[in-house]
C-alpha cells in the first residue's frame, strides 16, 4: 500500500544534493587535460559575455560548476548550444583555457554517450 | 612622512625626498575616508606639522643615482643636490591602474565612466565636474576589481582596500543623489579590517544599496546617453544587462613608476606581483637584503592608510636599531 493511501501524505524524493553519489569521472578526465579547470572564482564574465547565452538559456559558468560538483546530466543537450566563439576565454580574469574545457568536454561525452 | 617624524624623535636626521610638488600622496586627493568618514586632512595635517621644521623635505625631486661609499649612501637628487645618509627608507607607494588599459569599460572613451579616484575629486570639489543632476533620478553602477584580480590586467593580486572604498563611495552617493540607485556588482566582497562589514551592512539597510555578485563583462553607451553594462547575476545564475547614468571603476593599486628605478639602483627584490619583496613576510617586512635599505607603506603592496602608518612606526624602530647597531 502507497504511503498517501494509508497516512494522507506522499514522501517526495530528496531535493538536496548528495555530493557523496557524484560522479566526479568526467571532472578528473578534464582535470588531467586542463588542470586550470578548478581555477574558476565564478565571476560570470564567461556567461557575461557569451554570444550564445543571448539567444538560449546556456550558462557555462553553471555548465562547469555542475561538472565540478559530479552532477553530468543533460550535458551534451547543454553543450550543443555553444557556438564556440570563444569570447568567454578572452574575458576570463583567471586565464581558464575555456574552449580547450567546451572541446574536452565534447570529446569525452562523444566517447561515452554516458552523460548525454 | 610618519617614519621620518619618527625617527626626528629618536634623534635622527632625516631627509625626505618627494617626486611631486607637495606631500600627502594619493591621500592627499582623497576627500573622505573609511572607516569613519573622517576628511582626509584629518589624516594629513597631523602628519604634516609632526615633520614641520624637523625633517629636511626636498620637493620635486627625483633620484639620479645612489652610490654606496665608505658605509654611507650617497644620493644624487634631479635639483643637483646630493644626500649622505646611513640608511634609506623607500616609501614609494603605489599607482593606481590605468583604467584606459580595460578598454571593455569604455573609461576615456564615455563621458560618464570614472574612476573612484575621479568621484573622490568630484566630492572634494577640486574638479568642478557636473556629474548628475542633484535632483535627477537614475542608476549608478560601482564596478568592482578594475585592473585586480584580472590576469588579463597583468594584475593577479586583490588590492584589497577598493571593496570597503566602493562600499563608501556608494553610500556617499546615495546620500548626495538621493534619486540615484545604487548598483555593485562585485566577485567577492572582502571587508577585512574592523568597521568594514558594519559599512557593508550599513549600506544595504539604510542606503539601499544593492550588491550584485558577478563581474561586468563589457560597458557601451546607448542612443540616450546612458551606459549599457553587461554581467550575469551569478547567484540567479542568468546573464543581464542594466543602463546606468554614471559608472565608477575601482581601479586596483599597481607598483609606483618611480619604484622600478629605485629598484634598479638599489638591486632590490621584488615578487611575481612586482611589488617590493621583504626579507620575510612575518619577522622582517620592512627589511631587504641590502644592509640599511628598509621598505614601509604600499611599496610592498596594496595597505590602507591605517597600515601604511603603522608600518612607518614600526621601521622606524627597525632603522634606529640599525643605526644605533652600527654606530
Amino acid at each position: 500500500m502507497m504511503v498517501k493511501d494509508k497516512f494522507g501524505f506522499s514522501i517526495h524524493a530528496d531535493n538536496q544534493v548528495n555530493l557523496d553519489k557524484g560522479d566526479y569521472s568526467l571532472l578528473q578526465k578534464i582535470m588531467a587535460a586542463e588542470p586550470g579547470f578548478l581555477n574558476c572564482i565564478s565571476c560570470g564574465s564567461c556567461t557575461a559575455s557569451c554570444t550564445a547565452a543571448s539567444f538560449t538559456d546556456f550558462n557555462f559558468r553553471v555548465l562547469c560548476q555542475n561538472v565540478r560538483r559530479g552532477q553530468n546530466t543533460n550535458l551534451m543537450n547543454e553543450l550543443s548550444k555553444c557556438m564556440f566563439c570563444g569570447k568567454c576565454r578572452l574575458i576570463c580574469p583567471r586565464g581558464i583555457n575555456t574552449r580547450k574545457i567546451i572541446s574536452l568536454l565534447h570529446k569525452e561525452l562523444s566517447n561515452t554517450m554516458q552523460y548525454a | 612622512m610618519e617614519a621620518s617624524a619618527r625617527l626626528t624623535e629618536l634623534g635622527f636626521n632625516v631627509v625626505l625626498v618627494e617626486r611631486q610638488g607637495r606631500l600627502g600622496g594619493h591621500v592627499d586627493n582623497w576627500d573622505f575616508l573609511f572607516p569613519d568618514r573622517k576628511p582626509a586632512a584629518n589624516i594629513l595635517n597631523p602628519l604634516k606639522d609632526a615633520i614641520n621644521y624637523k625633517v629636511e623635505v626636498k620637493l620635486s625631486s627625483e633620484i639620479s643615482s645612489i652610490k654606496k661609499l665608505n658605509g654611507q649612501y650617497v644620493t644624487s637628487l634631479s635639483t643637483g643636490d646630493f644626500i649622505k645618509t646611513d640608511a634609506i627608507l623607500v616609501a614609494t607607494g603605489f599607482d593606481l591602474f590605468d583604467a584606459v588599459k580595460k578598454e571593455e569599460y569604455g573609461y576615456g572613451i564615455y563621458e560618464k565612466v570614472i574612476t573612484a579616484a575621479d568621484l573622490e575629486e568630484y566630492f572634494s570639489g577640486k574638479n568642478g565636474h557636473k556629474l548628475l543632476r542633484k535632483d535627477g533620478r537614475g542608476k549608478i553602477g560601482i564596478l568592482h576589481c578594475v585592473g585586480s584580480r584580472d590576469e588579463k590586467a597583468g594584475n593577479e593580486y586583490c588590492s584589497k582596500v577598493c571593496c570597503v572604498t566602493g562600499v563608501k563611495q556608494a553610500m556617499k552617493l546615495r546620500e548626495y543623489f538621493p534619486g540615484y540607485e545604487v548598483y555593485c556588482f562585485y566577485m567577492d566582497l572582502r571587508m577585512f579590517g574592523r568597521y568594514f562589514e558594519d559599512l557593508y551592512k550599513e549600506a544595504q539597510e539604510k542606503w539601499g544599496v544593492q550588491f550584485i555578485r558577478g563581474r561586468v563583462s563589457e560597458a557601451s553607451e546607448t542612443h540616450d546617453n546612458k551606459i549599457m553594462v553587461k554581467f550575469e547575476d551569478t547567484l540567479a545564475g542568468k546573464p543581464m544587462k542594466i543602463s546606468l547614468d554614471l559608472v565608477i571603476l575601482l581601479t586596483g593599486f599597481v607598483p609606483a613608476a618611480g619604484a622600478l628605478q629605485l629598484k634598479e639602483l638599489l638591486s632590490l627584490e621584488t615578487g611575481k606581483d612586482r611589488f617590493f619583496k621583504p626579507v620575510d613576510e612575518h619577522l622582517k617586512r620592512n627589511h631587504t637584503s641590502r644592509q640599511g635599505v628598509f621598505l614601509a607603506g604600499a611599496c610592498t603592496g596594496p595597505k590602507s592608510i591605517a597600515e601604511s602608518i603603522t608600518e612607518a612606526r614600526a621601521v622606524a624602530l627597525e632603522i634606529s636599531s640599525f643605526l644605533k647597531n652600527n654606530e
